[in-house]
């Protein structure tokens, strides 16, 4: 097991096996997408009380999800980088940021336009949910601006290690946020004791649209931690090899 | 979609747009650190 982690840690190891494994990530992943697109847009019934706009879940929740998943992904590897000192593991938590903040971005545009006519309003700061995922989002921002501040990949790597450790305490505020205070947010519709309070034709375009999204976002992570690592191994002999050779532009 | 249409269309478009620049954004990333690298191993080369 150890030999096989170490293996999969080795720089040009991981560059090879990426490129096979994008593939078998973004398949599945559209394929799933497509579905949950079709089944939550034609297929499920309108919701009771928010008649079609409920429908804004299928892409929402999934981002949301991810929004947070990706800030985890990015604090766990930034920690095993920090204390293992595995590069690989620095170069995923760099890879990560840019996509979680594209993916809470789109978590928060799509809450926007579901709130305003849910709620009569695009926007509202009280409401500890939103202003604690615009607070992820501005972590993204930070991460990558302190690492853009530092020339020393290594120094970077350590300096926002630091900065996405401290950062995760945000995301259990995010995902509780709807229990311990009062929220425009309803409660937990998917984890919640009893089972998810969904009818079954809602509920699984749903979760094939988390699933699918999950796949699109790590076919997105190897192609992104690809690049980085050919950024930071950009001296080494493999590199050059592998440059001369021809292979691995794709 | 009734008087819903234009938010969830918009929403959904939205996503897609995003999920296209993340890729392409990856893709272009990944192009100009390669030739960057192409570019000074070649130099290199001639210069050997």
């Amino acid at each position: 097991m150890w030999k096989f982690v170490h293996k999969l840690a080795s720089p040009p190891h991981f560059y090879h096996i990426a490129a096979n494994l994008i593939s078998w990530f973004a398949m599945p992943g559209l394929l799933l997408i497509g579905y949950g697109t079709y089944a939550g847009l034609f297929v499920a019934p309108p919701d009771y009380q928010q008649g079609d706009a409920f429908r804004i879940i299928y892409v929402h929740v999934p981002a949301a999800y991810l929004s947070m998943m990706a800030y985890m992904a990015m604090a766990i590897s930034a920690g095993i980088g920090l204390i293992w000192r595995i590069k690989l593991a620095h170069a995923v938590a760099a890879a990560v940021a840019p996509l979680g903040a594209w993916f809470t971005f789109l978590a928060l545009a799509t809450g926007s336009i579901w709130g305003r006519p849910m709620w009569g309003t695009w926007w509202e700061w009280g409401d500890p949910r939103l202003t604690s995922e615009l607070v992820l989002l501005f972590l993204y921002f930070g991460y990558m601006a302190l690492r853009n501040a530092i020339d020393s990949t290594s120094k970077a790597d350590r300096a926002s290690a630091v900065l996405a450790l401290v950062g995760a305490v945000n995301v259990p505020i995010i995902h509780f946020s709807v229990e311990w205070w009062s929220s425009l947010h309803q409660g937990p519709t998917l984890v919640r004791q009893g089972g998810p309070a969904m009818d079954t034709a809602m509920l699984y375009p749903l979760l094939a649209m988390i699933l699918g999204f999950t796949f699109i976002f790590g076919a997105l992570l190897l192609r992104r931690v690809r690049a980085e690592v050919l950024y930071r191994e950009r001296r080494k002999r493999w590199v050059r090899d592998l440059i001369l050779s021809g292979k691995g532009k794709r | 979609m009734g008087p819903y249409g234009f938010y969830v269309w918009s929403c959904f478009a939205l996503t897609a747009i995003v999920l296209v620049i993340c890729e392409w954004r990856a893709r272009i990333r990944h192009r100009h650190v390669y030739r960057d690298i192409e570019v000074r191993v070649k130099a290199l080369g001639d210069t050997e």
